[in-house]
């Protein structure tokens, strides 16, 4: 019994401790500017006031589209590079795939300052600077190592008879990969997307440093630039934080549990 | 499985199949070489360079730039002006262990909570995996609220009657647990040695003789080094004190409560794999709780630490974004090597010591990931 109440208790006090800054976010985000006050920060707005987030709305709807724009973009082309490339690993191994795969790996542990300054050159170089097609770019090639091995894993649990018997019946590589391989990737698919759209729409330090133009900015840029602002009102940075937040808490809320296969994955072994 | 993989590989240049799936992948392939191998080789070779210590020609198309080897290095390890970025490792190294710590013990108390099966078991365990679907850049921004100096956390206690708290969290000055600089040669040996002594007896519990006698000898040539000849290395000609920054207790707050989700997850997809058969065995032989945990739970959860705490420790290496966001990238007490790089290259164009920062960033974390995935692919061998 007293085990039992301790365990709850537990759970409360956690709960506490996860909860407490959403529950600042909102009560800040909805009191009025001149409500804001650091002795009254935790209590309940007065007057529940509505014009943060047209704000928050309006300042940050162009970098809402260029972060939803370079997010899906990135993404579906990281998943289909991702997906073509589980499948050679998995079903078409070449000589060297043993020394190659722990090569791709690498590069989804690296961390990017150390590649940072050739990247920002070669991108210049090649015409994207300060695009969100240079991003994008960066983004796909910097996605391919847990893409691959998310599929990777996925594809390995595809028997080999099925695919013995696609090539008994005539099907080449691509036949296979068609007919066979691609139906049954949905669920590989849902993780991988996922995951990449949580990473790349979270994503700070390429952002920050690839792309100069405000115009181009994503929002975690936008945002970090607005709370980093000194002189500013909370109400905003707050309402700001919450429309960024949205879109991946979405998709955690409604698809949370291929959110954690893609958490889990990424610890390298399926 | 063995032989269709020898057959594979002696068929394959004559296979159109296992040909047409080598060019499918070769462009990724290309592409990471480029992007990963290739751009750090650069980088590599930039921070042998003296490029951006003469401002003007930092930023000039055609930068007349000199080979200058290590020195970039040196100053960084020992040079006067590099202060800052000793005491970014240092900061480093203690938001590192705390940060663990920290992700480990939330998440391996909450799994044990919840791998009870309470009622609501699934709410709670969307609240606490919550922060893993934002971005540091989001929990930044509302962290760094939070812990304004007159307000958020610090006001917390006037609601049940208490006074305010009044630690100024991000902006604190204050500094605990100073360390020379010089002393670090010898405790660096120190540490070193007692992990290699660690590791010997681990692998002659294991059986494994000869790989215990060379840890063994090893550790002991090290700390006989550090003991007798280690004092005497000194990297400075003055004491240069660093120690652990409490400024950033905020930052490492802000990132267990995004993370912790993550070792929670962890823990509990280990707990629910351990057969419930092995449970009652244990109780019928008359284990309390706490042994059981003890002696049959935590032995098995330990690889589950392994990875958990090689992926966090990468992760709190590379930390960037969060204290951009909370402490802005110019807060000195709050800057680590990640930030630092940042800064260097790009605000003040010193790119060839920003180089050489991200490399030493990389070598750090090579440390971490490289034996990692070594084992990892090891044990799966192919599948």
């Amino acid at each position: 019994m007293i085990g039992r109440i301790f365990q709850y208790a537990i759970l409360f006090a956690a709960t506490l401790f996860f909860l407490l800054p959403v529950y600042l976010v909102i009560v800040t985000a909805f009191k009025e500017p001149s409500a804001i006050t650091l002795s009254n920060t935790w209590q309940l707005p007065e007057r529940w006031h509505w014009e943060s987030f047209v704000q928050a709305w309006t300042a940050f709807l162009p970098k809402l589209q260029n972060s939803l724009f370079l997010t899906l973009t990135a993404t579906i082309l990281s998943a289909l590079l991702g997906s073509l490339n589980g499948y050679v690993l998995a079903k078409w191994r070449f000589p060297g795939a043993n020394l190659v795969f722990p090569l791709m790996l690498f590069g989804m542990f690296i961390p990017y300052q150390a590649v940072l300054i050739p990247l920002f050159q070669f991108v210049r170089e090649i015409g994207l600077g300060g695009t969100l097609w240079g991003l994008i770019l960066v983004h796909v090639v910097y996605g391919l190592p847990i893409t691959t091995l998310i599929f990777r894993n996925y594809y390995a649990e595809i028997p080999d008879e099925m695919i013995e018997a696609g090539r008994i019946d005539g099907a080449g590589f691509f036949g296979i990969y068609q007919r066979i391989v691609f139906p049954l990737s949905m669920p590989g698919f849902v993780v991988v997307v996922i995951w990449q759209f949580t990473q790349i729409w979270n994503e700070f330090l390429f952002a920050v440093t690839l792309v100069s133009s405000p115009a181009n900015q994503p929002i975690t840029v936008a945002l970090a630039q607005l709370a980093g602002g000194e002189a500013v009102k909370w109400n905003l940075p707050m309402a700001g934080a919450l429309l960024a937040a949205l879109p991946t808490l979405l998709v955690y809320i409604f698809l949370g549990r291929y959110f954690i296969r893609g958490l889990l994955a990424g610890s390298v072994k399926g | 499985m063995a032989s269709r993989v020898k057959e594979v590989g002696m068929r394959w240049l004559n296979n159109k199949d296992t040909l047409y799936g080598f060019l499918v992948i070769l462009p990724s392939l290309v592409l990471l070489g480029i992007f990963v191998y290739g751009f750090i080789v650069q980088t590599f070779l930039t921070s042998l360079t003296d490029w951006g210590r003469d401002p003007a020609q930092a930023l000039a198309t055609n930068p007349q730039i000199r080979f200058i080897g290590f020195e970039n290095y040196r100053e960084l390890f020992t040079g006067f002006v590099d202060a800052r970025f000793r005491q970014d490792l240092v900061n480093t190294f203690f938001f590192t262990i705390f940060f663990i710590l920290g992700c480990l013990g939330l998440g391996l108390g909450l799994a044990i909570v919840l791998d009870r099966s309470p009622k609501g078991e699934s709410f709670f365990r969307t609240i606490f995996l919550f922060p893993m679907s934002l971005s540091f850049i989001v929990t930044g921004t509302i962290w760094r609220w939070m812990l304004q100096p007159e307000g958020g956390v610090n006001q917390l206690p006037t609601l049940v009657g208490l006074p305010k708290g009044e630690f100024a969290w991000l902006t604190s000055r204050q500094q605990i647990w100073p360390v020379s600089w010089n002393e670090l040669p010898f405790i660096t040996a120190l540490v070193v040695g007692a992990v290699l002594i660690f590791i010997s007896i681990a692998a002659f519990r294991g059986g494994e003789r000869r790989r215990g006698w060379v840890a063994a000898g090893s550790a002991a040539l090290l700390i006989l080094w550090a003991l007798t000849l280690g004092r005497s290395l000194q990297p400075l000609p003055y004491d240069e004190p660093h120690g652990f920054n409490l400024a950033f207790i905020g930052i490492i707050l802000a990132a267990v409560w995004q993370m912790s989700g993550y070792t929670m997850a962890l823990y509990l997809a280990g707990l629910r794999g351990i057969p419930e058969e092995l449970r009652e065995a244990a109780r019928v032989d008359g284990a309390s709780e706490w042994q059981l945990y003890r002696r049959i739970i935590f032995p098995l959860l330990a690889p589950i630490t392994l990875s958990a705490m090689i992926i966090l420790g990468h992760i709190s290496l590379k930390i960037f974004d969060l204290i951009f966001a909370m402490a802005g990238a110019d807060n000195a007490p709050t800057d680590v090597p990640a930030l630092l790089m940042y800064l260097t290259t790009f605000r003040a164009n010193q790119i060839a010591k920003g180089a050489a920062i991200g490399m030493i960033l990389l070598l750090l974390v090579a440390a971490v990931i490289v034996p990692y995935l070594y084992s990892q692919l090891k044990s799966e061998v192919r599948r």
